[in-house]
């Protein structure tokens, strides 16, 4: 097991599994088909990203280095979430970006009862060391438990 | 963050509940990035990017019903992206059920909401709301609370505007309290370019390929490109605007850029030279063989991979007057010269209202349709995204739609060859 420390962006506590990305996460292109389609498992629908395309999102701990793509982007991790088609948590690697800062904000002013924790600059090692299916914990303070 | 104290009296929720949650949001917003005070909007105009009412995006409308509930409006009027259907664009009887009946069954209902909101007026609908047909160009130095990635890019980059590249619903919440965040792209600090782009190729470089090449290597950085003028001049004229329209789309859904400079040409680059390059700035090369292998990487998720193309969209972001001309004399070039009269495949050109209004009056806009190009005010994006079109073999000169759809990505040359049926 080997923690992380980040900055909490939106507060919480969770635990689940490890899906990982280094490239940009497209928030548009991963979500469009997934959420206007009915697709239960929120799989990614990016094309360009051959990490995570096809792969479910949805209660997942999704580890990425930021966001990239459309400004809708924050409104649909905004409609993901009100949907409850969010994952668990989102955990950045950099700085955050405005679209995913947009959308974990706006989910937790506007959507009553949702938590996904979003934590950022964990660093290069975070990503470095994460791997898909690992065990993820979120802790209040920013600690990133990873086994 | 320091409030003001007017701004500290909405936070507190002495003008009510509803616009206090929205200064909460543009707070939170600022405070992920440090910003330390919340700064007034400048420019005319707004611009919005959800134009679309998908029966999947309720959420949207339920916060937009929130805002009109509470009268919680803005005094600033704004544009707002392309409508996403046009029943002059082909569909068959499916997609045609599936457009209307099932995903944008919400349209006229949000249509209503925005013109409660402010929209400017019933043809503002357009990626490209800085065109002067379109009317929403703002000036240098102002302060946007915009969102759409290839408009906030080009009002950073080609106007000079400032701006950050704003989410959706969080452009109508700063331009509802007048202020934004201060961070990033406002800053002067925020404005320097931590990548050196270095164009070394042998010919123009394809704009939109060359923007895909930069948005992935520096994602979310500014650029400062160099050797790029020798290209396309040293002017900011219509040929060189429409370029760097295109190539700030694909910088900017390919990465995440939302400020470029092109040294000698873009305002900022002309005012203040290399001294716009941040210390340790890192180096990025292109040269043929680079546009070639970021061409090649590009994924075809067609089902059949060799199928002959049914559709084709040029114009993601919207056309300008002159391109539309340009295209026009291309095609009937292209077409003459394969002894052809019509183009081969359908193919859609996509443009403001305004701008196709003004094409309407021109010498071209028959011998456009003479050719069998049809024209739209739509944004093929939105037509794309659904299931049945990931079945059709749909291609592109568009980077951007290349990124969010399956649509398959060729040069505007090889765009050309395949709608005037000649050979590659």
């Amino acid at each position: 097991m080997k923690q992380f420390k980040g900055r909490v962006v939106t507060p919480g506590e969770v635990t689940a599994e490890a899906i990982v990305t280094k490239e940009g996460f497209n928030t548009l292109a991963s979500f469009q088909m997934a959420l206007q389609f009915g697709d239960k498992e929120v799989k990614c629908g990016d094309q360009s990203n051959k990490e995570l395309y096809g792969k479910s999102m949805l209660g997942k701990a999704l580890c990425l280095p930021q966001t990239i793509g459309s400004t809708t982007g924050g409104l649909v991790l905004y409609c993901a979430c009100s949907m409850q088609k969010n994952p668990a948590c989102m955990l950045f690697a950099n700085h955050i970006d405005s679209l995913a800062a947009a959308g974990a904000v706006l989910a937790d002013v506007w959507v009553d009862g949702i938590t996904m924790p979003v934590i950022d600059s964990l660093g290069d090692e975070f990503l470095n060391y994460v791997k898909d299916g690992m065990k993820i914990t979120v802790k209040a303070d920013g600690t990133v438990e990873v086994e | 963050m320091i409030l003001t104290k007017e701004q500290q009296a909405i936070l507190d929720g002495e003008q009510g509940e509803t616009l206090a949650k929205v200064m909460k949001t543009l707070v939170m917003y600022g405070d992920a990035f440090e910003a330390e005070k919340l700064v007034p909007i400048t420019s005319k105009y707004n611009h919005l990017v959800t134009s679309f009412g998908l029966k999947v995006m309720s959420p949207v409308y339920d916060l937009m019903q929130q805002l009109l509930d509470a009268d919680v409006c803005s005094d600033q009027k704004f544009s707002v992206d392309p409508r996403p259907i046009d029943k002059n664009v082909p569909a068959n009887f499916l997609q045609n059920l599936v457009f209307n009946k099932f995903m944008y069954t919400k349209q006229g209902f949000y249509e209503e909401q925005l013109e409660k909101l402010g929209l400017m007026d019933k043809n503002a609908f357009s990626c490209t709301c800085y065109m002067d047909e379109v009317g929403n160009k703002p000036q240098k130095g102002d302060v946007l609370s915009w969102a759409e990635s290839s408009a906030v890019v080009y009002a950073n980059s080609v106007l000079g505007a400032r701006c950050n590249r704003n989410s959706g619903i969080i452009d109508i919440m700063g331009s509802i309290v007048g202020y934004v965040p201060y961070f990033g792209l406002l800053t002067d600090e925020g404005r320097k370019a931590t990548w050196i782009v270095k164009i070394q190729t042998t010919k123009k470089p394809e704009a939109q390929l060359l923007g895909s090449a930069i948005g992935m290597k520096v994602m979310e950085d500014v650029p400062f490109v160099m050797g790029l003028d020798k290209w396309i001049g040293n002017e900011l004229n219509d040929s060189a605007c429409a370029y760097l329209k295109d190539f700030g789309a694909a910088t900017a859904s390919n990465g995440a850029v939302g400020l470029y400079h092109i040294a000698n040409l873009t305002p900022e680059a002309v005012e203040l030279g290399e001294t716009l390059i941040a210390e340790g700035a890192k180096e990025y090369i292109i040269d043929d063989a680079e546009l070639e292998r970021v061409k090649n990487n590009y994924p075809v998720i067609w089902k059949n991979p060799k199928a002959e193309p049914k559709l084709c969209f040029v114009g993601c972001p919207h056309l300008s007057l002159e391109q539309l001309k340009d295209w026009t004399e291309k095609i009937e070039a292209a077409l003459k010269k394969n002894g052809r009269k019509k183009v081969t495949l359908n193919t859609v050109f996509t443009a403001a209202p305004g701008v196709l209004e003004a094409f309407e009056k021109t010498k071209y806009s028959k011998r456009l349709k003479a050719t069998g190009v049809i024209t739209s005010y739509i944004c093929p994006l939105m037509y794309m995204n659904n299931p049945l079109c990931k079945k059709m073999p749909v291609i592109t000169s568009s980077n951007k739609l290349r990124t969010y759809t399956s649509a398959r990505y060729y040069t505007d040359a090889e765009i050309l060859t395949k709608i005037t049926g000649g050979k590659f």
